[in-house]
């Protein structure tokens, strides 16, 4: 279970990434997958991207690929309680969407 | 063809920012020691040179792991000296940042922050405490030791420095932390 601090929001870099990884990628994938998913808004850097991989393998939210170890390109994969971080950010997101949608863009019609 | 060009920088962005204007000259960095940097002939824009402060020397596992991940991503370690090193990236193979977001910026400017703060402070006591001594020799002995003097100018024209750069970095640090609190 996630620890009761982490009620806030994710930032949009740590969803794209674990968005990524439902399906085993290595770090040159997600830089990919991110970018194409958000048609090239959101470029990850490197440094930035190898720091939020540690984190999220360090809170157990993605692990490494087993056997991935003859190849060099480590590969990870999104976890159950990668999922339900995911999952609760979806209803905060939601939530905000439906309340902006409601008051600023009703108020544009 | 090799060129080697002496040059002192204490910013690293402004560093970078002259790397890249010389690798669209068609000057690409191959190698650096202390304010020595050995350029080679390339095809004009060929590459984005970035420098980072690492965390631990190169040759720590840590460092090694990073470094690896990063070949990874098509970034070439060119150079290194100390705990900085140099990197690059074909321009073709797209944009080349090492931090997209305000955190990872932050704490990479902290690093080099806690680099600086202590060779200061090392300049700015023996300033004072050779300041101090040429006072004694002026007040008690009415002579000036030429020795001493040079010292103070040194260490005070050091400390001010890095002072100054100090100051900078800092002044990074608070425009991203002011960001932060309306962006991500």
């Amino acid at each position: 279970m996630p620890e009761s601090m982490e009620r806030g929001a994710l930032t949009e870099a740590v969803l794209y990434i674990l968005l990524s990884l439902y399906s085993p990628l290595h770090g040159y994938g997600i830089m990919q997958n991110v970018s194409e998913l958000s048609g090239g808004r959101v470029v990850l850097g490197a440094g930035t991207l190898y720091g939020a991989i540690n984190t999220l393998v360090e809170k157990n939210w993605i692990e490494p690929l087993e056997g991935a170890a003859g190849n060099r390109r480590k590969e990870y994969i999104i976890t159950n309680t990668g999922k339900a971080a995911v999952a609760q950010e979806i209803v905060r997101l939601e939530e905000l969407l439906r309340n902006a949608t409601k008051i600023a863009a009703g108020g544009l019609k | 063809m090799r060129h080697i060009v002496w040059k002192a920088y204490m910013n690293h962005e402004k560093e970078e920012k002259w790397l890249n204007e010389m690798s669209a000259k068609g000057m690409a960095l191959v190698g650096y020691s202390w304010c020595r940097y050995v350029f080679e002939d390339s095809p004009k824009a060929e590459y984005t040179y970035r420098i980072e402060l690492l965390k631990d020397l190169p040759g720590n596992a840590e460092s090694r792991a990073y470094l690896q991940f990063l070949q990874q991503t098509g970034i070439e370690h060119v150079a290194s000296y100390l705990r900085w090193v140099y990197l690059r990236k074909k321009r073709a193979e797209g944009q080349f940042d090492l931090y997209s977001d305000a955190d990872s910026k932050i704490s990479h400017y902290k690093r080099i922050l806690y680099l600086w703060i202590p060779i200061m402070l090392l300049n700015l006591m023996a300033f004072i405490s050779n300041g101090l001594h040429v006072l004694d020799d002026i007040l008690h002995h009415g002579r000036v030791f030429g020795g001493n003097l040079i010292c103070i100018v040194l260490n005070g024209f050091f400390a001010f420095l890095i002072l100054w750069m100090i100051i900078v970095y800092l002044r990074k640090v608070q425009k991203l932390r002011a960001e932060k609190r309306i962006h991500e």
